[in-house]
């Protein structure tokens, strides 16, 4: 099978599930900005992709793209560790044109997957899987996500029933939440900005005419995904100084 | 102006394929900085022979950029620190007085070393019996005109043509991937009409070739392109995984 055996086809690999991840990175981009425009619109959306039975095949869906992507990365980055021979260059220059993330893919890829997790407890934990298992994660209604984001963001609860003996973040904690959110957008502009045009170019979208429009295009739809994203961090930041600052 | 300068030249010195390999310093004076980077070294080797020691083994034949046997790692870069030329068209006045030089050969699992600074890159030639040629019966040429080619098709394989198949790109890869050269191969005779007959069976025997003879995989990161001698365009790259991607869908 080409898609294991041959280099091109294990690239085709990386390249169609980074993709695809992208993709979702923009249509969650798109529903986390709703709620700065509208806390109902954004609790309606949580009810929407809740527990419900295509939520959760996406869900799985997701983590396979992860597992592939990773895993292939994994595979890719030995063998080309492999391919460069025993012994190393003595001496090496900084090459003109070489982007440095092109060159840390999988290092940054590792911050990606490390704050993933960080990520998957501070909400896929206290949302769909506490809707799903009906275990008492959080102060917050599982569905209430409006509430729970603000809550973790900038301290402020503005929910109707919630279970106060949960409210355990001390006031300093918010803002560290939302640093540690940005630096992890950072890392993902950083895997992106090389990640989608390689992503175009390995799949043979590319030639001497769109070469830098390629480029200049990934550039923009990455910044475009990671601005939406960094949009909730840095709006509740700005709530959460202008309470205590 | 070009002047005299006194330089170091570290060299890695490895008496054979199976040897331990080190670096070794020597010191050279008075060169003319109007020398070639390959002269210099041939200064270097009258050096050692008249000291009774082992000169240096090193690929050189045209001198003039054209025929891809010079091959050294000169200060981190393939061919030295000059762009979109090879190591014998490299001049000393890149060079200044007191400066250490250091001279690697290629390291790639598939150019291993033969001696000091001399590898083997029969690899190059193994990829392209497997399909680097268009099949042709031999008999009348038929007229060059008869077949029309726009002139842009004719420039862009002309460029990928220009490929010396040094091995710069596999060395400069952080990968080892030799993508840039095979993608120079397969363009060169895809984009003509006398090439594209068989552009399907050529990618893929060639890919296939590439990845046996342990190549790494492409990332992308365009350090071969920015440390050709022939400034081949990443473009072929593009061009070789669209032409192999639609052969396997094909199969």
């Amino acid at each position: 099978m080409w898609l294991f055996n041959s280099s091109i086809g294990r690239k085709f690999v990386m390249s169609i599930t980074g993709m695809a991840l992208v993709l979702f990175l923009l249509f969650h981009a798109s529903m986390n900005f709703v709620l700065i425009l509208s806390e109902s619109g954004y609790n309606w959306i949580c009810e929407m992709l809740g527990a419900n039975w295509y939520a959760l095949v996406g869900t799985m869906g997701l983590a396979a793209l992860v597992l592939i992507h990773f895993c292939y990365a994994l595979w890719l980055t030995f063998q080309n560790r492999a391919a460069r021979g025993t012994s190393r260059y003595e001496e090496t220059a900084k090459v003109w044109g070489v982007d440095w993330n092109s060159k840390n893919m999988l290092a940054l890829g590792f911050v990606v997957l490390g704050f993933l997790c960080l990520h998957l407890y501070n909400f896929w934990f206290k949302m769909q899987f506490a809707e799903l298992t009906g275990l008492h994660t959080g102060a917050f209604d599982p569905q209430n996500g409006a509430a729970y984001v603000k809550y973790l963001f900038s301290g402020v609860v503005t929910a109707d029933n919630f279970d106060s003996s949960m409210l355990t973040m001390p006031s300093w904690s918010h803002p560290v939440y939302c640093a540690l959110y940005l630096v992890w957008l950072a890392a993902i502009w950083f895997h992106l900005t090389h990640g989608i045009w390689s992503a175009l170019h390995t799949m043979g979208f590319n030639n001497l005419i769109w070469f830098n429009r390629i480029k200049v295009i990934s550039c923009v739809f990455a910044s475009l995904i990671v601005l939406l994203f960094a949009a909730v961090p840095v709006y509740y930041l700005a709530v959460f100084c202008g309470i205590h600052c | 102006m070009d002047q005299h300068i006194n330089i170091k030249v570290k060299v890695w010195r490895q008496a054979g394929p199976k040897a331990q390999g080190h670096f070794e310093t020597y010191e050279l004076k008075n060169v003319f900085q109007g020398a070639s980077f390959l002269e210099m070294i041939d200064i270097l080797n009258e050096q050692l022979i008249s000291e009774k020691k082992d000169p240096i083994a090193f690929d050189h034949d045209c001198r003039e950029g054209i025929c891809g046997m010079c091959s050294l790692y000169v200060n981190g870069h393939p061919h030295g620190p000059d762009q979109a030329i090879t190591t014998c068209q490299l001049h000393m006045r890149k060079f200044h007085d007191g400066e250490t030089i250091t001279i690697e050969p290629w390291r790639s699992r598939a150019f291993p070393v033969i001696k000091d600074l001399m590898v083997d890159r029969g690899a190059y030639d193994k990829i392209m019996q497997a399909g680097g040629f268009v099949s042709v019966n031999t008999g009348g040429v038929p007229d060059a005109n008869s077949i029309a080619i726009p002139k842009p098709v004719a420039d862009e394989a002309m460029d990928a043509a220009s490929c010396i198949g040094c091995g710069a790109c596999a060395a400069a890869c952080k990968n080892g991937s030799a993508m840039l050269f095979v993608s120079a191969k397969v363009s060169q005779l895809a984009l003509l009409p006398q090439g594209k007959v068989e552009a399907a069976r050529r990618a893929k025997a060639m890919v296939a070739k590439m990845d046996e003879l342990g190549f790494g995989n492409c990332t992308n990161t365009g350090a071969c392109a920015a440390e050709c001698p022939k400034s081949v365009s990443l473009a072929n790259i593009a061009r070789l995984n669209r032409e192999f991607i639609c052969a396997k869908f094909q199969d």
